[in-house]
């Protein structure tokens, strides 16, 4: 097959990640909502206040397979970012098209790999809804055809420090959903108990060991990107830190999580402000993809926009 | 707190040692973590004199009284700013305050016994009893040491304990991150950086006086300099031929290690330097120079070689000077070079694609005063045509001529240029050693679970309990391992 057919394949690949995603976002978002059962109106005129309740027994099935395309998803995007690195001849992270893709690729694997362990079904409205963002953006608006690499990424450090990165980024923005979902929760517990459909969540101190987790989890692997890239901007241009606006982003990023895990472990923060100060130091890694990969100046331009 | 009341009693000493354990506790080394990420922010939003000297003057001319504020608070060099460099300084003394006596505590920690068995163990998280067969301690004491426990016996009891690895890990990540920085400093005192620009054909001999621009550390000596020279035989570059962009650039040179050496033929990219000892050389830019002969009147040469001209886009339009000041009257030619000619009804001439095809030299003559002596710094690629006047317009293909009222021009050919960064550092294994203990270390604390284990036998009962320290997860695993195991037997 040629390049050409590999670009087409990866393409339709994608779509069909979309695709499989929206039934996904579907079926949690049926699930969430349907979980709550309303009491028929002959109990309420009993005259007694009949609660709503949860139950879910109804919408188990959904659940599954609302999974089960989330997997299904996953392996086509999968195989959508291996077909575009085909086409490419190269690994698929040449332009921000690439990076997005892979991004989602990567955030969904985080979701799915947790899932293991951890009952997060909860989180699949907002997982696949994030992911279907991703990819809408990135095939709507950073679409680039498939084209060889420019002399500056053709390097063995392109395959370990962008999959570093990356892997990174899909933890760390993970990690700020939990801690997002444990305001929200915490926000809402504090006026009083839980609503219906927000009792079979997990308890606001499992989503605070959970975000604390999974940044402590991929704190090491972040520390390796960077250092991975200072060791490939040493021998590409000439020095291995020069304050380049993606480099002090980054370094801004892990300087907010160091501080976030220090919070944590030596002065003992919990609970709101621990979740705040992991919230900062996500948003820090999302304004360095979006704000300097698109409007930023500097050595690390390869959005391909 | 009560501290501040008491402060004017305190003597000098007292005071100082106020401010540094102030300045070593955990909440102000955090404090100052925060900070110093809020510090750098300005210098990735404002142009950086050290990255970008181009729009630093770009911006003086857009936005004048701003730009003189900013200066004033060094926000064209952040981050060699002094309210940065303090920040961190500040950053690593606290460090440094807090991490020393730590070593030394855990460095009688790591080899001390772990604590005697607590009288209470029913009060730990892990607790069972059981009735005793009396072999019990034995078994206990195999298992322990097989799993690499520290133990310490006492009368029917055994405390063990467990993940020094983690406190280790925590001291190793801060010290290298000590060690990054003294490579930081190491590579400022004693490193040389500098740029050249080379036409193909051109030697270049490695002493200051070869470069366009150089820098040396504070503490580096010009005489350092390793005595290499680097021959230009060919640069290559090759374009994708839809989208325009380079897909590889190619630098062939021949390099003398020292005077005597015998030379070696060497192929450089952009991801591949040529390396002598601690100095590295790195392809950094490519353009065009295009090849020009100016004769005067007479016919005699006044300028003749070639000129790098300045790439303006992605297809290598370039804008040039052509600099002419031993004539009588002196000449200038404000010129552009395009590699592929082409004619846009907006913009004029372009280029459409970066590899010269069908390249064309275009100018504009000007005689007159160039301003060359009265000493200030000129760029090579402009000319301040100020005290000078325009007398002819023209463009020429390689090979061609052109008579005008003061002589004569001939675009002989155009060849490549490269700009080489020549850089010596040598903090930077430093650093890099810095960087994977850092790694190493982070690893070994975040992932080093550290528990005890007690177990207790008397005549008639056995009491095993666990605790992990941080609520490190899996100890419950281990425990009804140990259980198993002494019930097992």
């Amino acid at each position: 097959m040629s390049a050409q057919d590999w670009a087409y394949i990866s393409n339709y690949a994608i779509y069909s990640a979309m695709v499989l995603f929206t039934l996904a976002f579907f079926g949690h978002a049926y699930e969430t909502a349907w979980a709550v059962r309303t009491p028929i109106a002959s109990a309420e005129t009993e005259g007694n206040l009949v609660a709503k309740t949860f139950d879910n027994s109804r919408t188990q099935k959904a659940m599954r397979i609302a999974t089960a395309m989330m997997i299904l998803g996953f392996a086509f995007l999968f195989f959508g970012v291996i077909a575009r690195g085909i086409s490419a001849g190269r690994v698929p992270w040449g332009n921000m098209y690439e990076f997005s893709i892979t991004g989602a690729l990567a955030f969904s694997g985080a979701y799915l790999f947790a899932l293991r362990k951890y009952d997060l079904r909860w989180l699949g409205v907002l997982v696949s809804f994030s992911v279907l963002l991703t990819l809408g953006t990135a095939i709507t608006l950073l679409y680039r055809p498939s084209a060889p690499l420019v002399p500056a990424l053709k390097s063995t450090w392109l395959v370990i420090h962008v999959s570093a990165a990356i892997i990174s980024g899909g933890v760390f923005l993970l990690a700020n959903v939990v801690a997002a979902a444990y305001l929200y929760l915490d926000n809402m517990e504090s006026k009083g108990p839980r609503k219906v459909w927000a009792q079979r969540l997990p308890s606001l101190e499992v989503l605070d060991q959970l975000s604390y987790r999974l940044v402590a989890f991929v704190f090491p692997l972040w520390t390796f990107a960077v250092i991975a890239g200072a060791i490939w901007a040493e021998s590409a241009w000439g020095r291995y830190w020069g304050w380049d606006p993606k480099e002090t982003w980054a370094f801004i990023t892990w300087v907010a999580y160091a501080a976030y895990l220090h919070a944590r472990v030596t002065v003992g923060w919990r609970g709101r402000r621990a979740a705040w100060l992991c919230l900062l130091a996500g948003s820090t890694f999302l304004f360095n993809y979006v704000y300097v990969n698109v409007w930023g100046t500097g050595k690390h331009t390869y959005s391909g926009l | 707190m009560s501290d501040e009341t008491k402060l004017p009693e305190l003597g000098s000493i007292a005071l100082v040692r106020y401010f540094w354990r102030q300045l070593t506790s955990m909440r102000t080394a955090l404090v100052l973590l925060l900070l110093l990420a809020l510090a750098a922010i300005p210098g990735s939003l404002i142009p950086q004199n050290a990255q970008n000297p181009m729009a630093v003057s770009d911006y003086f001319k857009q936005h004048k009284t701003l730009a003189i504020w900013f200066e004033r608070f060094s926000l064209f060099d952040v981050y060699s700013s002094p309210w940065f460099s303090a920040i961190y300084i500040l950053l690593f003394i606290s460090l440094i305050g807090c991490v020393l006596p730590r070593s030394f505590e855990h460095f009688h920690a790591a080899r001390a016994l772990p604590p005697k068995t607590p009288k209470n163990l029913a009060r730990m998280e892990y607790f069972q009893s059981w009735p005793a067969n009396g072999k019990e301690l034995e078994i206990a004491r195999t298992w322990l040491k097989a799993k690499r426990f520290r133990v310490l016996e006492n009368d029917g009891s055994i405390s063990a304990e467990k993940g020094y690895l983690r406190e280790t890990g925590n001291l190793f990540f801060h010290i290298s991150l000590i060690l990054i920085l003294v490579g930081v400093l190491i590579g400022g005192l004693f490193g040389v950086r500098g740029s050249a620009i080379l036409t193909q054909g051109e030697r270049f001999v490695n002493n200051a006086t070869s470069y366009d621009t150089i820098s040396f550390g504070q503490i580096s000596k010009e005489n350092s300099l390793p005595p290499f020279t680097i021959k230009i035989d060919k640069f290559v570059a090759k374009y994708n031929t839809l989208t325009s962009a380079p897909e590889d650039y190619t630098l062939y040179v021949t390099t003398v290690a020292e005077p005597g050496a015998t030379p070696k033929k060497q192929i450089v990219k952009v991801n591949s330097p040529l390396t002598f000892g601690s100095t590295r050389v790195y392809l950094q830019a490519n353009g065009y120079s295009p090849i020009v002969t100016v004769q005067d009147k007479k016919g005699s040469v006044t300028f003749q070689g070639p000129v790098p001209f300045l790439p303006q886009d992605g297809n290598l339009r370039s804008i040039g000077a052509i600099k002419v000041p031993d004539g009588d009257p002196q000449l200038g030619f404000v010129s552009s070079f395009v590699p592929t000619y082409a004619r846009s009804s907006n913009q004029g001439a372009i280029s459409v694609f970066p590899e010269a095809l069908d390249p064309r030299l275009l100018f504009s003559i000007w005689q007159g005063d160039l301003g060359l002596d009265n000493g200030r710094p000129q760029s090579v690629y402009r000319i301040d045509t100020s005290n000078m006047k325009q007398i002819s317009l023209n463009s020429l293909k390689p090979g061609e001529f052109l008579k005008f009222s003061e002589g004569t021009i001939i675009f002989e050919d155009v060849v490549p240029w490269v700009n080489l960064q020549i850089v010596s550092d040598p903090g930077k294994s430093y650093s890099l050693i810095g960087g994977i203990v850092a790694i190493l270390g982070l690893l070994a604390s975040l992932f080093t679970r550290r528990r005890r284990i007690w177990i207790r036998v008397s005549a008639d009962e056995v009491q095993v309990a666990g605790l992990a320290k941080n609520g490190a997860p899996g100890l419950a695993i281990e425990m009804s391992e140990f259980v198993t195991k002494l019930k097992g037997n």
